[in-house]
């Protein structure tokens, strides 16, 4: 089984067909729409997660190919708006890689380093200014 | 000789620029180098702060008159309600009153991503916001409706009222329970997976202030990145509780009731806040400065982190079922290393109020009083002391009678 967030660009054409449709049902894909902008006779773009055996999913990546879709892998993003933060520290204490973290317990200032973060989210959650945000990104 | 020093004596070397002020942290050092004796012959003033949630916060708003006139019944500024039973266009807004459709804990635990503190945030920011108000109508307020947007230059009188803030001392949070808990301390991981806590510590007001000796009614703080007074004992002011030797309470215990305007204040220093599972609130900054009048002050002031101890406290049972178990102590140096030792478990240590906030704070106020700018007020009647005799009641609940007798 696999589990890949892809972002799929559609041409107005395409955002016509039901192409979603295909994928579910010729491929056995488990889909979850993350993000969806399309509208008739527009372009458009679609973020979505697949769950699938390995073959299914190459092959369904393929079909979407061989029309046209534009197929990009997706990327998540931890944001700490430093502006936001309040520094309080909650979420030095529940991040589990401490991405974010009090390196210096004397002055108690939290700092935030990306290439620590597995984007868990837990910051999320404990943060009492939502400083930390989520963000989606084509790779 | 012992030093004494008047209140007046200290305003006098801030008008002539002359007056030693140090903040609490900074008072910490001068005695461990010069002992207590001389640093209170050379410190005038020691400045405090802390920034934390303080939930009983809220602004009092004097809208304006409409035309044609109208005593507002109902008001809501950015779909959040303000109570408006009051005069004509008078409504005070609470910190954690939350949208009338907001979906709370229904999907739970509820995000609380707005609220009445957020609202106070987006006024003293000068955003606009939008009020809406229903009334009766009456013949000399026939109005019934109104739906317009303001900002916080277009009303009259809008001032911090805040029933209880900088609690002195507090509990240490944890859960013994088998799930994740959502609490006004904090997300609490099951079988102590952490302790939250909430206080600057050694340099919160009321902690350096343990008696209440200078900070009182009438007394002038920084409120909220302004100016504003201590208007009365906060509500659960609860002084005669136990203490250490140093004085400085065990648990919760004093509490204040300030007042200011909002006008001058900043979005930096009234922050909005949300709690998952738990609500919205608000985060106030508060700086007590405190006169160095004697010995006895400065040795008040220059409590440290370690010698200040508050009650670890169980939120699963022992809080919310009023089921207290004893699970001992913790100091704040402690706490503020980031861990703690609680039923024989190292437990990672969890804070909600910002040390390096209140740190800006006091600096912020010793900077004031350097420049002049901020004078020291001998309070208009001291706060209830440790000699107090209050009581603190629980609710007695009775049968209510549906006739009301």
């Amino acid at each position: 089984m696999v589990r890949h967030r892809i972002v799929c660009f559609f041409t107005a054409a395409q955002s016509e067909q039901p192409i979603i449709y295909r994928l579910v049902k010729d491929y056995d894909l488990v889909l979850n729409i993350l993000k969806a902008d399309i509208n008739p006779q527009k372009e458009g773009f679609l973020v979505v997660e697949l769950t699938g055996l390995k073959k299914n999913y190459t092959q369904g990546i393929r079909y979407l190919r061989d029309l046209g879709v534009r197929v990009e892998p997706l990327s998540q993003t931890v944001v700490w708006q430093e502006e936001v933060c309040i520094q309080c520290g909650a979420c030095a204490s529940f991040c589990p890689t401490g991405a974010l973290a009090i390196k210096d317990r004397r002055d108690m200032l939290v700092s935030f380093d990306n290439s620590k973060c597995v984007i868990c989210g837990m910051c999320l959650d404990c943060c009492p200014t939502r400083a930390v945000k989520l963000h989606f990104e084509v790779a | 000789m012992a030093v004494k020093r008047t209140y007046e004596e200290i305003n006098e070397k801030i008008r002539a620029g002359r007056a030693v002020v140090v903040t609490a942290e900074e008072v910490i050092d001068i005695v461990a180098e010069k002992g207590v004796a001389r640093a209170a012959r050379e410190v005038d003033v020691v400045t405090t702060g802390t920034f934390g949630p303080m939930c009983s916060s809220g602004a009092m708003l004097n809208l304006g008159h409409t035309c044609p006139r109208m005593k507002m019944s109902r008001v809501w500024l950015n779909g959040v309600e303000a109570y408006a039973g009051l005069a004509a266009v008078d409504a005070y807004l609470g910190a954690t009153q939350l949208p009338e459709n907001d979906p709370e804990n229904k999907v739970y635990p509820g995000k609380f991503l707005y609220g009445g503190g957020h609202v106070i945030q987006d006024l003293v920011a000068r955003r606009p916001v939008r009020l809406e108000a229903t009334a009766y109508g009456t013949d000399c307020y026939p109005r019934k409706k109104l739906d317009t947007v303001i900002t916080l230059d277009d009303i009259n009188e809008a001032y911090l009222f805040n029933p209880r803030n900088a609690y002195q001392n507090y509990n240490c949070a944890v859960n013994l329970g088998d799930r994740t808990i959502y609490t006004y301390m904090g997300i609490l991981r099951p079988r102590l997976g952490n302790a939250g806590y909430s206080t600057s510590g050694q340099l919160s007001p009321l902690l350096n202030d343990p008696y209440y000796r200078t900070t009182g009614i009438g007394t002038r703080i920084f409120l909220g990145g302004g100016v504003g007074y201590v208007a009365w004992y906060g509500t659960q002011h609860h002084p005669n509780v136990a203490r250490g030797p140093n004085g400085v309470p065990t648990g919760g215990a004093g509490t204040l009731a300030v007042i200011g305007d909002l006008h001058q204040m900043s979005p930096e220093w009234l922050v909005g806040a949300s709690f998952v599972g738990y609500g919205a609130s608000l985060y106030v900054g508060i700086g007590i400065p405190i006169p160095i009048l004697d010995e006895e002050m400065l040795r008040f002031t220059a409590v440290k982190d370690e010698d200040i101890l508050c009650p670890v406290v169980d939120y699963s049972e022992g809080y919310p079922y009023c089921k207290p178990r004893d699970l001992g102590f913790v100091n704040y140096r402690d706490l503020r290393r980031g861990k703690v030792i609680i039923e024989g478990k190292e437990v990672p240590t969890t804070p909600m109020s910002s040390y390096p906030r209140a740190r800006k704070i006091a600096a912020i106020l010793k900077e004031w009083i350097q420049r002049g700018s901020f004078e020291l007020t001998c309070p208009v009647q001291p706060l209830p002391s440790a000699d107090a005799d209050i009581v603190v009641h629980t609710l007695v609940e009775r049968e209510a009678r549906p006739d009301g007798e």
